[in-house]
C-alpha cells in the first residue's frame, strides 16, 4: 500500500525479522512444512458453520471461568454453620460445598460472575453442540470420509451432558440434591446390580459424604481431559478433511473455495472468540442463573414444586414423567420399567441410533464415495424427513418435562397432557415424518419448476382476448446452476431376476431389503431437468408462441419462458420490470 | 486467483469448475458451471475515504475496549459484592452488574473490531485450495500393510499361539483388578434400603421444632413434615450425613381426615388415629419428597414427575410413573397422649430396586 521510500524499509525491516523468528523457531521445531501447508488454508464461509465454534470456544471459556471457580469452592460434604454474608440462611447447617459457592457468590468480587458466567457458557456449549450436530445431520457432512468425526461428535454431546449434569450437582443446593436424588432412583432402577452401584457411587447410602468430592474429580478432571482430547481430535479430522461447502458455481467435490485462515479467519474466528465470551460476560452481569441462595442447602426431607433440570436433561425428565407405572417382580426380584427405559435405556438408544445413522444411511444408499459438498435438506427428503422426526420426539419430550409448568401456566388438567404426551410421542412423529416428507419432495418440484420455467413475479397482464397470466421471468445462470447441480439419486435395483439361462437367482433376502428401503429412500425424487429439458424450454421460450398466447393452462407453466435468463430481454418482450432477477 | 502452489492440478482452471476425478457424478449435469464468480471490490476497496473510515471504526472499538477493561479494575475496587452492605443498581448488586457489563464489552468490542477490520479491510478475494481422496495412495497403503505384516511375521505374532493367547489372557485379567480395585468406593447395600430408624413406640415428632405431636394439635384438613422422634432426642447420634442418610428414608408426612371418608384395607383398620394418617414422604417411584396435598380429594402429588397418591384409600397410586402405593406407618398414641409409631414401615420406602421384590 505504502510507496514511500522510509515505509518500504520499514517494511522490509518487519519481514526480515518475520523471517529471523520463523528460521529460529524452524530450526527447532521443523515448523516450516506444517505452516507453509496451512497458513494460508481455506476456509469455506457460511453462517451455519459458526455453530461450532460456538461450542469451541464455549468450552474455553468453560475451562477459563471454571479454573477461577475451582479456587474458591469446597467440594466438601463436610456439615458447617452458615455465618456467611447472606443474612437469610446465616446460622443454618450446611455442606461446605453450598456454604463455599455462597462465599464465591457473596464475598468473592466478581465470583458471582464467574459462577454465572460458567454456567451461562455450559448452556450455550451444550445448545451449540445440539445444533452444530442438526446442522450436520441435515446437510450430509456425516458421510463418507467424516463418519469416525461424527461419531466423535456425539461422544463430546453425550459427555457434554454428563459434564453439565455434575456441574450443577456440586453447589449441593437444594434443587441439584433432588436431581441427584432422581439420578440415584435410575441407578437403583438396574437390574441385578443397581444397588451395588448407587452404594458404590455414593458411598454407601444417600447422601452420604463421599459424593460431592468424587463428583468434583469427575466434573474438573475425568471427563474435562476426555472432552478436551476429543475435541482436539475432532478439529485434526477436520483439518485433515478440509472442511465440506455448500454447493455453488466454482464449488465442487473436489475443491474448497473460501478465504485463507490467515488472515481472513484468524481475525473471524478470533475475534469470534471475543464475541462469545463478550455476550456470556454481558449475560453473567445482566442476567441472573441458578441463584442457589434463594434454594436453601439440601435436605432429602424437602423440595419445591415446579422443580427443573437444566434444558438438555430435560427430554429425559419429560420420558420420567409421561412413562406408565410398569414393574414386573419376578421370584422375589423387581424390574421397574416405569424408570428403567425412559432414565437409562431412552439415553442410550437414542446416541447408539445416531451414532449409527452414517453406516445405516451408507448401506441403504449403496453410497460408497467421497462427499465433501453439502446436500441442502430438501434433496435428501428421507434423511431430513428422519431428522425432522428426531426433532420432533425430542421437543414433546422436553414439553412433556414441563407438563406440571404447563398445566399451572395454561390452567390445563396435568393428567390429561400426560395422557396426551403418552400418545403422541409415537403419533407426532410419524405425522411429522410424512409431512417433512412430502414437504421436501415439493420444494424439489418448486425447484425444477423455477429452473424451467423462471420465477412468479407477482406481475399479471392481461391479453387482448382477455385472458389473464402471469408473468414469469428467468432466474440468473448461477441460481440455476445451484438448483441443478445437486445429485441424483438412484435406489439400488435387485439384481435380474434370472440368470444366463433364464434359471431363477432369488434375490438374498438382506440384498432385498436393501432395495427396497433404498426404493423408499429415493424413488420419489424428483429428476432434476436435463440438458434436453432445458433447451426444450429455451426452444419453447424463444422460438414458441408468445407467453400470452400460448394459452396454456397455469398449470403447464403459463407464461413459461426459459427458466435462466440468457441476456437482458428474453422472449423479445421486455414488460419494463426492472428489478434485478433474484433468487425465488 | 492466488494459487499457493500446493494445489495438484493447477491447469484445472482459474474459476475452480475443475474436474470431478474426486467424485464422479453419474452422468453429465445440465448446466456449465459457471465458476466462482469474479471479486466484486467493496466500498472500502475503492473509495479511500471510507477505507480511512473502517479503520478508525476498527481503531475506536479496540480504544473503547482497552478503557473498558480499565475500568472492569475499577468497578471491581469501586463495589462491594455484600448481599447488604453493597452498592445496588438497577435493584441488582452494583458489583456484579457493572463487572459484568464492562468485561463483556471489552471482550465484545475486540471481537467485533477484528470482524469490522477482516470484513472491510482484509483482502477478500475468494482462494481455491483443491482436495484430495482422505485415504492415503494405494501405493503408500500397501506399503503400510507390507510394514505390518512384516513386523506382525517378526514377532511371530500369528504363529505363536501360544504366546498370543496368553499374552491376551494376562492382559484381560488385569481387567479385574481395575474393577476390584473399586471394591472399598462404598459397603455393600445389605438391608439398608430395607429400613428405617422407626421403631415401635417412637414419637411422631414435627421436622422443625421436634416436638411431638397430640392428636388434638391436628385439625382435619392439615398436613404435618414429621420425622422420628430419635433425630432430636439422640441428636448426637444423627449429625450431618448420618442424619440426612436417615432423614432420606424415614421423612413422613402426617394428615388427618373424617374418619368415615378413609376406606382402610382390613390389616390397617387400626392404622389411624382418630383419622390422622402417617405415610412415607418418599415417593416409591425415583425417591423425591412429596408434598403437595389437595385437602378436598386427599390426593398427594409428588412435584418431581407428578406421581398421585390417594391417602385416604391407602396411599394406592392414582396417576403417574410410580408403580408402587405409597408406605403407610400405622400410628398410635403413647401414655403420655402422643402420636408415636406402633412398628416400623412393612416395606422398604423410597424407590424400587432389584432386590425389593
Amino acid at each position: 500500500m505504502s510507496s514511500s521510500p522510509a515505509a518500504r524499509s520499514k517494511a522490509g525491516a518487519a519481514s526480515r525479522s518475520t523471517a529471523g523468528v520463523v528460521t529460529w523457531l524452524d530450526e527447532r521445531l521443523g515448523i516450516g512444512a506444517l505452516t507453509k501447508k496451512q497458513l494460508r488454508k481455506v476456509f469455506p464461509d457460511h453462517w451455519s458453520f459458526m455453530l461450532g465454534e460456538i461450542a469451541l470456544w464455549s468450552f474455553v471459556i468453560l475451562l477459563l471461568t471454571g479454573t477461577f471457580l475451582s479456587f474458591w469452592f469446597k467440594p466438601s460434604m463436610a456439615e458447617v454453620e452458615y455465618m456467611g454474608s447472606y443474612a437469610n440462611l446465616r446460622g443454618l447447617h450446611m455442606s461446605e460445598a453450598y456454604a463455599s459457592t455462597l462465599d464465591l457468590s457473596f464475598d468473592v468480587r466478581g465470583g458471582l460472575l464467574m459462577r454465572q458466567m460458567h454456567h451461562w457458557s455450559a448452556n450455550l456449549f451444550l445448545a451449540s453442540m445440539t445444533i452444530h450436530m442438526l446442522r450436520v445431520f441435515f446437510t450430509g457432512a456425516f458421510r463418507k470420509p467424516r463418519e469416525l468425526n461424527w461419531m466423535i461428535g456425539l461422544a463430546l454431546l453425550m459427555l457434554g451432558i454428563i459434564e453439565g449434569f455434575a456441574g450443577y450437582s456440586l453447589p449441593d443446593d437444594l434443587l441439584s440434591g433432588t436431581g441427584l436424588r432422581i439420578a440415584q432412583g435410575l441407578m437403583l432402577s438396574i437390574p441385578v446390580v443397581g444397588s451395588y452401584i448407587s452404594f458404590f457411587v455414593f458411598g454407601g447410602e444417600f447422601p452420604g459424604d463421599d459424593f460431592i468430592p468424587r463428583l468434583y474429580t469427575v466434573h474438573v478432571l475425568l471427563v474435562p481431559g476426555i472432552l478436551l482430547a476429543l475435541i482436539t481430535a475432532h478439529m485434526l479430522l477436520l483439518v485433515y478433511h478440509k472442511h465440506t461447502q455448500f454447493p455453488g458455481p466454482g464449488r465442487t467435490n473436489n475443491n474448497v473455495v473460501g478465504f485463507p485462515l490467515m488472515p481472513v479467519y484468524m481475525a473471524k474466528a478470533g475475534g469470534f472468540f471475543f464475541i462469545v465470551f463478550g455476550v456470556t460476560a454481558l449475560m453473567g452481569g445482566l442476567l441472573q442463573i441458578n441463584p442457589i441462595w434463594m434454594y436453601g442447602p439440601y435436605n432429602p426431607a424437602e423440595v419445591t414444586a415446579g422443580s427443573q433440570p437444566d434444558w438438555y436433561m430435560g427430554w429425559l425428565e419429560g420420558g420420567l414423567r409421561i412413562m406408565p407405572n410398569w414393574e414386573t417382580n419376578l421370584w422375589g426380584y423387581t424390574l421397574s420399567w416405569n424408570v428403567l427405559i425412559p432414565g437409562v435405556l431412552l439415553l442410550g438408544v437414542l446416541f447408539a441410533l445416531l451414532a449409527f445413522y452414517p453406516f445405516i444411511e451408507r448401506w441403504i444408499t449403496g453410497d460408497d464415495r467421497e462427499h465433501h459438498l453439502l446436500e441442502r435438506p430438501r434433496n435428501a427428503p428421507t434423511r431430513t424427513a428422519f431428522g425432522v422426526a428426531g426433532m420432533t420426539a425430542y421437543a414433546l419430550l422436553w414439553i412433556a418435562g414441563g407438563n406440571d409448568i404447563l398445566a399451572y401456566e395454561f390452567g390445563l388438567s396435568l393428567n390429561a397432557i400426560t395422557y396426551v404426551m403418552r400418545v403422541a410421542i409415537f403419533v407426532v412423529p410419524v405425522l411429522a415424518f410424512i409431512i417433512t416428507r412430502r414437504w421436501c419432495l415439493s420444494l424439489q418440484r418448486h425447484d425444477r419448476e423455477v429452473v424451467l420455467h423462471g420465477y412468479e413475479t407477482g406481475v399479471i397482464v392481461r391479453s387482448p382476448d382477455g385472458s389473464y397470466a402471469e408473468i414469469h421471468r428467468p432466474i440468473n445462470p448461477v441460481r440455476a446452476y445451484e438448483l441443478t447441480m445437486h445429485e441424483q439419486h438412484t435406489p439400488v435395483e435387485l439384481p435380474a431376476a434370472h440368470d444366463a439361462n433364464g434359471v431363477p437367482a432369488p434375490a438374498q433376502g438382506k440384498e432385498r431389503l436393501r432395495s427396497r428401503l433404498s426404493h423408499f429412500w429415493y424413488a420419489d425424487d424428483v429428476s432434476k431437468p436435463t440438458k434436453e429439458e432445458l433447451e426444450a424450454a429455451a426452444h419453447h421460450a424463444t422460438n414458441g408462441s408468445h407467453a400470452l398466447e400460448d394459452g396454456h393452462g397455469p398449470a403447464s407453466g403459463n407464461g413459461a419462458h426459459l427458466g435462466i435468463e440468457t441476456s437482458g430481454i428474453v422472449g423479445g418482450q421486455d414488460f419494463g420490470l426492472e428489478q434485478k432477477p433474484k433468487a425465488p | 486467483m492466488s494459487d499457493d502452489g500446493q494445489h495438484d492440478s493447477p491447469g484445472a482452471g482459474s474459476n475452480g469448475a475443475g474436474d470431478n476425478s474426486l467424485l464422479p457424478i453419474g452422468p453429465q449435469e445440465p448446466l456449465d458451471n459457471p465458476g466462482v464468480p469474479d471479486h466484486q471490490p467493496r466500498p472500502t476497496d475503492v473509495d479511500p475515504a471510507l477505507e480511512r473510515r473502517a479503520e478508525r471504526q476498527v481503531a475506536a472499538m479496540f480504544v473503547v475496549a482497552a478503557v473498558m477493561a480499565l475500568a472492569f479494575c475499577v468497578v471491581y475496587f469501586l463495589y462491594d459484592p455484600h448481599p447488604e452492605t453493597g452498592e445496588t443498581a438497577l435493584g441488582v448488586g452494583a458489583s456484579n452488574l457493572a463487572l459484568g457489563v464492562t468485561l463483556g464489552l471489552s471482550l465484545l468490542l475486540i471481537g467485533l473490531g477484528a470482524i469490522q477490520w477482516a470484513r472491510k479491510l482484509m483482502a477478500d478475494h475468494e482462494m481455491i485450495e483443491y482436495r484430495h481422496s482422505a485415504a492415503s495412495t494405494v501405493e503408500d497403503r500397501q506399503e503400510a500393510i507390507a510394514a505390518f505384516q512384516a513386523g506382525s511375521e517378526e514377532s511371530g505374532l500369528g504363529r505363536r499361539k501360544l504366546i498370543r493367547n496368553s499374552m491376551l489372557a494376562s492382559m484381560a485379567m488385569l481387567g479385574l483388578p481395575a474393577v476390584v480395585l473399586l471394591r472399598d468406593l462404598g459397603p455393600l447395600p445389605g438391608v439398608k434400603l430395607e429400613q428405617t430408624v422407626w421403631r415401635r413406640g417412637m414419637r411422631v415428632v414435627s421436622d422443625v421444632s421436634g416436638r411431638p405431636i397430640r392428636p388434638s394439635e391436628v385439625p382435619i384438613g392439615q398436613l404435618v413434615n414429621a420425622e422420628p422422634a430419635v433425630f432430636f432426642e439422640h441428636a448426637e447420634e444423627f449429625e450431618g450425613n448420618e442424619l440426612l442418610n436417615e432423614k432420606a428414608k424415614a421423612a413422613v408426612i402426617v394428615v388427618r381426615m373424617p374418619p368415615e371418608e378413609i376406606t382402610p384395607y382390613p390389616s390397617r383398620k387400626d392404622w389411624d388415629v382418630e383419622g390422622i394418617l402417617c405415610y412415607s414422604k418418599i415417593c416409591p417411584h425415583v425417591g423425591c419428597p412429596i408434598s403437595l396435598y389437595e385437602q378436598q380429594t386427599h390426593n398427594v402429588l409428588c412435584p418431581c414427575h407428578q406421581s398421585t397418591f390417594d391417602l385416604a384409600n391407602n396411599g394406592v397410586v392414582l396417576f403417574g410413573p410410580a408403580s408402587r402405593n405409597l408406605p403407610q406407618l400405622p400410628l398410635g398414641v403413647d401414655g403420655e397422649g402422643y402420636l408415636i409409631a406402633m412398628s416400623g414401615f412393612q416395606e422398604p420406602v423410597g424407590a424400587s430396586f432389584w432386590e425389593r421384590g
